[in-house]
């Protein structure tokens, strides 16, 4: 499934850094208006299999937001010297080797959360948000606008990876963070626990996320008074 | 910006001599970083392993209060070692305040439902019997094959679970039957709708204990007298 990913589509690209849009820009960019789990619908691997409870997506989001930063840092740093021939060499040694950070790091501080993330962590070297975020951010910006890019992009992923685990975690098994919530009467939904749930899940995100934008596009025009009156004017 | 985009519209590719100079640095970097978070975190890593794999030989075997771990070599030999790492398989033994052996704990692995099952089991020389039953890991489906893990009625098969030794393997084979239709005390009492799930543990204990066992009592002046 991840290696598929790397068949989509890449993300609109950025604006070139000399446009110079605001650094905050940057950053809120990948929260919400081009989040990538959500809008550009990268990462859906990682995203199903992990959030089955809250304390994995946390584990996760974590791992994901140091790659991405790390790498996006240091692919800024060579991106001047990197011949284009080998750029996605390049990028894939760079995001493997801090993979393998992550990989030692997570096995340091908890062998639980290891074994529950399970072959998860050595695939965030092919999570598609990582290597798009190399290609279309930092070969192309400088090193601080990258690393906002990557924190960016990182925290809208921890919000997607969020949203889907606490739903999942709440119905699927009556608790938040290993906390019951409902009382021993509760029946929980396993099926939310499951693949199939987390297809739902991801589902009901993705239509809240598009009426969303589809209400904001009809706001836009509704308040944009001069196009509506010279549309109007004819008539 | 601009350097970096002639760079990328360039019509002149690169020479060799530079991509293979380029490809070398940046991997000497990456070599450097990854060394350093190995030698950083082994020690935490060995530390965790140790605390978990204790942690489990205490449950199935309650009430030690000294363990002794031995490798177990390829010709069937076993030699006392300090710590959890090493590729051998290995034997947990455990003794009370006196150096009384109560146990050993033996880690076993197959397929489950849904992918590798670990568990840890213990078996006790004296009753002949397997005496303790732990789930280390496992993905089975949540609400159904995960009860192999919880479920009270299949834990308490673990209690007393005959495992007389023969030559070769064991007397009876341990298996896995029908919810309620235990006859024998080398079965075990499976879980229904979780058949599958509780067959594996069966099967995975079956497979190692056919192993184990015998060479448990191979051994056994030597585990009996512990590290020393």
């Amino acid at each position: 499934m991840s290696t598929a990913h790397q068949h989509q589509p890449s993300p609109p690209a950025s604006p070139p850094e000399a446009a110079g849009p605001p650094a905050s820009e940057t950053f809120l960019n990948g929260l919400w208006k081009e989040n990538p789990v959500f809008v550009q619908v990268l990462g859906t691997c990682p995203t199903m299999a992990i959030t089955n409870s809250v304390r994995n997506a946390l584990a996760m989001s974590v791992a994901v937001i140091f790659v991405l930063v790390c790498s996006n840092a240091l692919v800024s740093l060579v991106r001047k010297t990197t011949p284009k021939e080998v750029r996605i060499a390049v990028f894939i040694l760079i995001i493997a080797t801090f993979v393998t950070v992550v990989d030692y790091a997570v096995k340091a501080v908890s062998i639980p959360i290891y074994q529950a993330m399970g072959p998860f962590i050595a695939l965030i070297v092919v999570n598609c948000i990582i290597l798009a975020r190399a290609e279309a951010f930092a070969y192309k910006n400088g090193v601080f606008r990258s690393i906002l890019d990557g924190f960016g992009m990182g925290f809208g992923f921890s919000i997607a990876l969020l949203f889907m685990g606490s739903i999942r975690e709440i119905l699927g098994a009556g608790t938040l963070l290993g906390y019951p919530l409902f009382g021993a009467n509760y029946q929980p939904w396993v099926i939310f626990l499951l693949p199939s749930g987390g297809f739902f899940t991801f589902a009901f995100w993705l239509l809240i996320f598009a009426w969303w934008r589809e209400r904001k596009d009809k706001r836009a025009k509704a308040t944009r008074p001069e196009a509506g009156q010279l549309e109007a004017a004819p008539q | 910006m601009t350097a970096s985009v002639q760079a990328l519209t360039a019509e002149k590719p690169s020479s060799s001599l530079y991509i293979i100079g380029v490809l070398s640095i940046v991997s000497t970097i990456c070599g450097i970083i990854i060394v350093f978070a190995y030698t950083s975190t082994a020690l935490p890593i060995a530390r965790n392993l140790a605390i978990i794999t204790n942690e489990a030989v205490s449950q199935v075997v309650p009430g030690g209060q000294q363990n002794t771990i031995f490798a177990i070599q390829p010709g069937g030999e076993i030699k006392p070692v300090t710590g959890v790492g090493g590729s051998d398989p290995k034997l947990f033994a455990v003794y009370d305040g006196a150096g009384k052996l109560l146990g050993v704990a033996i880690e076993a692995a197959g397929s489950g439902y849904a992918d590798l099952v670990s568990v840890m089991y213990a078996y006790s020389p004296e009753r002949q019997a397997i005496i303790g039953f732990k789930l280390i890991d496992a993905k089975e489906t949540p609400g159904l094959g995960d009860k192999i893990g919880t479920d009270p009625n299949f834990l308490a098969n673990f209690n007393e679970l005959e495992a007389k030794p023969a030559n070769p393997g064991l007397a009876h084979p341990i298996q896995t039957v029908k919810h309620a239709t235990k006859a024998n005390p080398w079965e075990i009492d499976g879980i229904s709708g979780a058949t599958v799930s509780s067959n594996a543990v069966g099967r995975i204990i079956n497979e190692s204990a056919q192993k184990m066992v015998p060479l448990i009592e191979r051994n056994l002046d030597q585990i009996r007298k512990g590290a020393s």
